[in-house]
């Protein structure tokens, strides 16, 4: 019945140099952290992120309809 | 096919559980601030036109083929009818490839552009591709849309759904690069909040014996309570967000009626496009239009290993006997509320909670699970387990400590970064940087997407590493006949004129005629099945000759 988990889809070895960018680099082993602690830290880099002029961009984004 | 030794895959999966042939597709909101009046449809195009540079750069010859509309059957209704074309919105007719208006285009981006390199060699805009990883890349409506390639488990899903948003940032990085252009940004969302909304849709296989009837009644209550699972959040109440508040769901406000072909009006919380894409006298392709796109990778596979378990419960006539009183508003009751105690009235008289009614699956579908071996540790499917383990422990955190569910459902996510905001800044729900929180909580570059700097930091946690997510860029899954298809296009792509879900149309020097390859069989066209032929063969000639048992084939090399 279990046949199938003898493949594993994701272990084959193709290395092809493109340029997709790779997703921001995971720090190995480390547990998410649920907790509150470091939000103020957060919300300072977060800040700096943020589009400027919040109340133009937010009314600039207009879609058309989709499903 | 022949008796097959131990250990090869079989054409079925296990069943009883989380394991289902499925995928995802993912319309993007898209915006050029520079240039906010950009036409909608154009810019779509530009950012499918980006992509196939960067796989014609990938590539020699062309990573990339067009779509086959043969098999495109949007009208026709899983309820035992066909809808008229005459009565169809223009929108659901989704079996033509939309035409570019050359008006349109100039507008847009002046004639003089479109002349120099917009168009490709046969004169139109490429509004369609079929990628090496078997994916679909394309123009919907006024949206670019991936939809992933059929996979068999969860964690697949994850994987080739994230790929979908790798290939979206490569786009908006390669028109960023091009100095004539304006920059455009992609945002993994479901609204812009002032009353338009675009889907991020799961598509399941099952089998066609199973009556339509039970479907839409084992199906409604759980997608009415799946949200405080995988909604993904949304400042604003009301399609166009005029009362101030946050909710559960970015979709839920849209949804209008119980059962429906529409999805772009008159949303259904049941979907009743009948559209197998496959061999129609046994499969159906269950078309799920209700839920959020998932950036949060827990929430996006606790939606698809969730609803690949319910549907299981379904077909074995095992789905819990309760009954939601008017779904569609208790819908938008439990979307607005983030204390998850609001009750919907069952049609027994009971009042409960959308967490009771998850319960209520989590118990049949642990039992059915077990009943059927699947769920087992070590003779078990691989994957129903976890699928199990995962959604209790959700459940578990939703009942008690939401903070604790904050590293993995994505609502809650959301919502603690609004809450970080609102208590330093003293915000109220209506303040501009509030939404544009919500908006840049779901912009697919990893330096501004709020979710993406939350990953970066480990507050989100992870189902598939990045190495996983970047391969399924690039390579198909191996185990459904997406393996086929992506093959076809990365192999052979200069001699593939078009593809679909069900079909790979090849166009070989010398052949005479088009050669158009079925694959009707979801589970067939595997690597198992046909990676040898890839290796054995370097060219589309040889390929198709053996493929197609003619004793043309040359020698083999």
């Amino acid at each position: 019945m279990a046949a199938q988990e003898q493949q594993q889809p994701q272990s084959r070895e193709t290395e092809s140099e493109v340029d997709v960018p790779e997703a921001p680099p995971a720090a190995p082993e480390a547990q998410a952290s649920a907790a509150t602690q470091g939000v103020d830290d957060l919300l300072d880099e977060i800040d700096g992120v943020l589009e400027s002029n919040a109340e133009e961009f937010v009314r600039a984004f207009v879609q058309k309809g989709g499903q | 096919m022949t008796a097959r030794p131990e250990g090869v895959p079989s054409e079925k999966l296990p069943v009883g559980g989380a394991m289902r042939v499925m995928g995802s597709e993912t319309e993007y909101g898209i915006h050029a601030p520079s240039a906010p009046g950009a036409n909608a449809t154009m810019m779509s195009a530009r950012i499918i036109q980006a992509y196939a540079s960067v796989t014609r750069q990938r590539a020699a010859g062309g990573a990339e083929t067009r779509w086959d509309y043969t098999d495109e059957e949007p009208l026709h209704d899983a309820r035992g009818w066909t809808l008229e074309r005459a009565s169809a919105d223009p929108s659901q007719l989704t079996d033509q490839p939309p035409v570019l208006d050359a008006e349109a285009v100039a507008l847009a981006y002046g004639r003089q552009e479109l002349e120099a390199d917009g168009a490709d060699e046969s004169g139109s805009l490429l509004m369609n591709m079929v990628l090496g990883n078997g994916a679909r890349l394309y123009v919907d409506h006024a949206h670019p849309e991936y939809s992933s390639p059929e996979v068999t488990t969860p964690r697949d899903v994850v994987a080739w759904d994230a790929a979908g948003d790798l290939v979206a940032l490569a786009t908006v990085r390669r028109v960023a690069a091009d100095p004539d252009l304006p920059a455009i940004n992609l945002y993994k969302n479901n609204t812009d909040n002032k009353s338009v909304s675009y889907g991020s849709h799961e598509n399941y296989l099952m089998p066609r014996s199973v009556p339509f009837g039970d479907i839409i009644r084992g199906l409604t209550p759980f997608f009415v309570s799946r949200q405080v699972v995988c909604g993904a959040g949304r400042v604003g109440l009301g399609q166009d967000s005029s009362t101030p508040g946050y909710q559960i769901s970015q979709r839920a406000d849209f949804f209008e009626a119980e059962v429906g072909l529409e999805t772009t009006i008159r949303r259904p919380i049941i979907n009743t496009r009948d559209e197998p894409h496959a061999t129609a006298d046994k499969y159906r392709r269950l078309h799920v239009i209700i839920g959020d796109a998932n950036l949060s990778q827990v929430s996006n596979y606790l939606k698809f290993g969730t609803t690949a378990m319910v549907l299981s419960l379904i077909e074995a006539g095992q789905a819990p006997k309760i009954e939601v009183h008017e779904p569609v508003q208790a819908l938008q009751t439990v979307s607005h509320d983030t204390s998850l105690t609001a009750t919907v009235r069952l049609l027994d008289g009971r009042r409960v909670t959308a967490l009771d009614i998850q319960w209520m699956y989590y118990e049949a579908a642990a039992k059915l699970a077990q009943e059927s071996g699947v769920s087992d540790t070590f003779t078990g499917d691989g994957h129903t387990r976890e699928v199990l383990e995962r959604w209790e422990a959700t459940l578990t955190a939703l009942g008690g400590d939401l903070g604790a569910a904050a590293s993995s459902v994505e609502w809650l996510a959301k919502m603690s970064l609004l809450d970080g905001y609102r208590n330093r800044d003293g915000l109220a729900w209506n303040d501009a940087r509030l939404g544009l929180v919500d908006l840049q909580w779901s912009d697919i570059r990893p330096e501004k997407g709020l979710y993406y700097r939350l990953l970066s930091r480990d507050r989100m946690q992870r189902i598939v590493d990045d190495g996983a997510i970047s391969r399924a860029v690039l390579e198909p899954p191996s185990d459904t006949r997406a393996y086929f298809r992506g093959k076809c296009v990365s192999s052979f792509g200069k001699d593939v004129v078009g593809a679909s879900w069900d079909s790979v149309i090849f166009d070989v020097p010398g052949m005479g005629k088009l050669q158009r390859v079925p694959t009707r069989e979801p589970l067939r066209g595997t690597e198992f099945l046909t990676g040898p032929l890839f290796r054995r063969h370097s060219d589309a000639a040889s390929f198709l000759a053996e493929l197609l048992g003619q004793n043309t084939a040359p020698p083999r090399a």
